[in-house]
C-alpha cells in the first residue's frame, strides 16, 4: 500500500500517480483507477508514453558519454579521503531491467490502453449505497470504494477464488486524491472532523483486501490540507508505504540557490517491512526530484558546494539547517551543525 | 508469571520484538492467543520460520490460536450473514464495543480438557490499531484491564502488547493509552530510533525497564539501556557506542 501525500499543487503527486498505472499497462497488469475528481477516463487517455528500448538507451548513453568526457581522474590533493569513496550515481544511468522508461511529452497509444483490462470509479457517477454498509460506519463515498475494488477483486479472480484460471495477473489500484472534500469527507476542511475514523478505517479494509490478493495500491492525498495530524500518524503506521512529495512552488526555497537544479523534494517516511525482520534501506534518505521535459527523475540531493565568501548570513543558515539532514557521503562539503569560523 | 510486559516504539519500528516474543513463549510451550492486527498470517509465518519456529504446526497443535485481524475484518464486512452465537471479534467496528475481542481472548486461552500447555500469553499487535478503527481510548484500556484480570490473575499467564509512541506527537488519544499503559507495565521494553538520525550499523536503541516500584514501594525502577542491530535471521545486542562497525 503506497502512500503518497500530494504536494501543495497535486502536480508532480499526479504525475507519480499516471507513472503508476502507465507501468501496469505495459506490464500488462490490471487496472483500477479510482477518483472524485477527475474521470477515470480523462486520466487514463493523459498516461506518459512507454519509451522504447532503442530510443532511451541511445539518449542515455549520449548523456551518460557527455559526462565522462569531462571527468578526468585527478587525483583529489587536499579532500584526499573523499577520493577512496565509490563514485555517486546521482541518477541511474544503467539501463536495469526493472521497471521502463516513460517519455512525458507524449500521450501513450489508445491501442495500448486498450491492451489491459481496466476498470474505473468515478465517486460522483456511482449509485447509491447499498443498506447493508451501515452497519459499516463509515464515509459512504469510501464505503462504495470498497465494495467496488472488493467486487472487482473476487469477480476477476484476483484473490485466487477461481481455481480454472490458470493464469494470474496482478491489479494495479490507483485512487486519486483521498480524503479531500470531494470525497464528502471533512478531514481536509477542519481540525474535529466530523467522522475522524472513517479514512484510517477505509486504509484498514483496503489493507486486508491488498493482503488477500494480488494486487498493489497507491493513493494520493492532499496531506497538506489535513489539520489533524493525529489522523497522519495513524495513516502512516497503517501503510506499507509512506512517500511525501514537497515541491518548490511558491515557497521560499524555489528562489533559494542551494535547489536550483531542482522542482522538489521527496521525503520518505517510511518503507515496507514484510515477511522479514529487516527492511530494505538506502544509504541516503535525501532525495531531490526535477521534471525535464520528457522525464521525471528522482536523483539524490546534492548541495552545491560553498565555494562563495560572500554568501549571507542567511542562507549559511539554511545550509546548515538542511545539512542536519544529509547522510554521509555527499561530496565535497563540509557539514556541521555549527559552523568553525577559522 | 502473572507478568505485563509493555513493548514500545518510537521513530523506528518495533516489530521485530513481536517477533521475538511470539517465537520465544511458542518455543517454551505455552499457549499463545496471538490477537494480530497489522500484518497477515503469512508475514509472521515467513519470520518465524526464520526464527526457527512453524506458526502453522503451532496452531495445527492447538498451541497457537491466531487472530488476523485484516482476514476477520474482510469477513465480517463483505461476508455471508453470521452464525448466531458466533459474534465476530471484531463486531467493535459497528458496535464499538470491545468486549467480543475480550471473549475472544478468554475463551482461547482458558485451559481445556487434555491442554498441557504451560501458562497463557496474549500477544498484541498492535494496539493503536484499535484507536484507528474506531474504538475509544478507554474502551482500549478497559479491554487491556479485563484481559490483565483474566489471564494475568485468573489463569496466572503472561501478557504482551506493542503500541507506538511518538514524541510531540498529536494524537492524544494514543498517547493516554500509551501512558497508562505504562504506569501499569511490569515490564517496559522501548526500541526508540537513534536521536542523532539514522544509521546503518546500529539501528536503535532499547531501553528496558523493570518496574520493581510496582511490586514494592520502596524499589527504584530499574533501566538498562543497549544498541541493536537487526539482521535476517537475529538480532545483535551490545552496549551503546560499542557497535561492531566502531571497534
Amino acid at each position: 500500500l503506497v502512500f503518497t501525500e500530494e504536494d501543495k499543487y497535486g502536480l508532480y503527486s499526479n504525475l507519480l500517480f499516471k507513472y503508476f498505472l502507465a507501468e501496469g499497462i505495459v506490464c500488462g497488469h490490471d487496472l483500477f483507477v479510482a477518483s472524485a475528481k477527475q474521470h477515470p477516463d480523462n486520466i487514463l487517455k493523459e498516461l506518459p508514453a512507454p519509451l522504447l528500448d532503442d530510443t532511451y538507451r541511445k539518449e542515455l548513453g549520449d548523456e551518460a558519454a557527455a559526462v565522462k568526457s569531462e571527468d578526468f581522474q585527478d587525483s583529489m590533493k587536499i579532500a584526499w579521503r573523499y577520493q577512496n569513496l565509490p563514485k555517486m550515481e546521482a541518477s541511474p544511468t544503467t539501463y536495469t531491467k526493472f521497471g521502463h522508461y516513460y517519455d512525458i511529452s507524449k500521450k501513450m497509444p489508445p491501442e495500448l490502453c486498450q491492451s489491459v483490462k481496466w476498470h474505473s470509479f468515478y465517486l460522483h457517477e456511482e449509485l447509491s449505497f447499498e443498506p447493508k454498509m451501515e452497519a459499516w460506519n463509515m464515509n459512504s463515498g469510501y464505503a462504495r470504494l470498497l465494495q467496488s475494488i472488493q467486487r472487482t477483486i473476487s469477480q476477476e479472480g484476483f484473490d485466487g477464488s477461481d481455481p480454472q484460471k490458470k493464469q494470474r495477473n496482478v491489479l494495479r489500484i490507483g485512487i486519486q486524491s483521498l480524503g479531500s472534500v470531494l470525497w464528502g469527507d471533512d478531514v481536509c476542511c477542519s481540525d474535529t472532523p466530523e467522522d475522524p475514523h472513517s479514512l484510517t478505517k477505509f486504509l484498514y479494509v483496503l489493507r486486508g483486501l491488498l493482503r488477500k490478493s494480488l494486487s498493489a495500491c497507491i493513493i494520493t492525498v492532499p496531506a497538506h490540507l489535513i489539520q489533524n495530524k493525529a489522523i497522519m500518524e495513524r495513516v502512516t503506521d497503517l501503510s506499507d508505504v509512506v512517500v511525501g512529495l514537497e515541491s518548490f512552488i511558491g515557497s521560499e526555497r524555489e528562489t533559494n540557490p542551494l535547489y536550483k537544479d531542482y522542482h522538489g523534494l521527496v521525503h520518505v517516511h517510511q518503507i515496507p517491512r514484510l515477511n522479514s525482520l529487516i527492511c530494505d534501506v538506502s544509504d541516503t534518505k535525501d532525495l531531490a526530484f526535477r521534471l525535464k521535459r520528457k522525464l521525471f527523475t528522482i536523483e539524490r540531493l546534492h548541495l552545491p558546494p560553498d565555494l562563495s565568501d560572500t554568501v549571507s548570513r542567511a542562507s549559511k543558515q539554511d545550509l546548515a539547517g538542511s545539512a542536519k539532514l544529509l547522510s554521509s557521503g555527499c561530496g565535497a562539503m563540509a557539514i556541521g551543525k555549527k559552523h568553525l569560523d577559522f | 508469571q502473572g507478568q505485563f510486559t509493555l513493548l514500545r516504539d518510537t521513530r523506528t519500528d518495533g516489530s521485530f520484538l513481536v517477533h521475538h516474543f511470539l517465537s520465544f513463549y511458542l518455543r517454551a510451550g505455552c499457549k499463545v492467543c496471538f490477537v494480530a492486527l497489522l500484518q497477515s498470517f503469512s508475514h509472521y509465518s515467513i519470520v518465524a520460520q526464520k526464527l526457527g519456529v512453524s506458526l502453522a504446526a503451532a496452531k495445527e497443535r492447538g498451541q497457537l490460536v491466531f487472530l488476523e485481524g485484516l482476514k476477520s475484518c474482510l469477513e465480517l464486512l463483505f461476508g455471508e450473514e453470521e452464525q448466531p452465537g458466533q459474534p465476530s471479534p471484531l463486531q467493535f467496528l459497528s458496535t464499538r464495543d470491545l468486549r467480543a475481542l475480550f471473549d475472544f481472548v478468554r475463551v482461547s486461552l482458558t485451559p481445556a480438557d487434555g491442554d498441557s500447555w504451560k501458562g497463557p500469553v496474549l500477544l498484541v499487535d498492535d494496539l493503536g490499531v484499535l484507536l484507528s478503527l474506531g474504538a475509544a481510548p478507554v474502551a482500549v484500556l478497559d479491554f487491556i484491564h479485563y484481559c490483565r484480570v483474566s489471564v494475568c490473575c485468573q489463569l496466572k499467564g503472561n501478557i504482551v502488547v506493542l503500541v507506538h509512541s511518538n514524541e510531540d506527537s498529536e494524537d492524544e488519544e494514543n498517547e493516554l493509552v500509551v501512558n497508562s499503559l505504562c504506569h501499569h507495565s511490569d515490564l517496559i521494553l522501548w526500541a526508540e530510533g537513534l536521536a542523532t538520525g539514522f544509521c546503518k550499523d546500529v539501528h536503535g536503541q532499547i531501553k528496558i525497564i523493570k518496574r520493581l516500584s510496582l511490586r514494592q514501594a520502596a524499589e527504584q525502577d530499574l533501566v538498562q539501556i543497549y544498541q541493536y542491530k537487526i539482521q535476517d535471521r537475529n538480532v545483535t545486542f551490545f552496549a551503546p557506542g560499542l557497535s561492531a562497525a566502531v571497534l
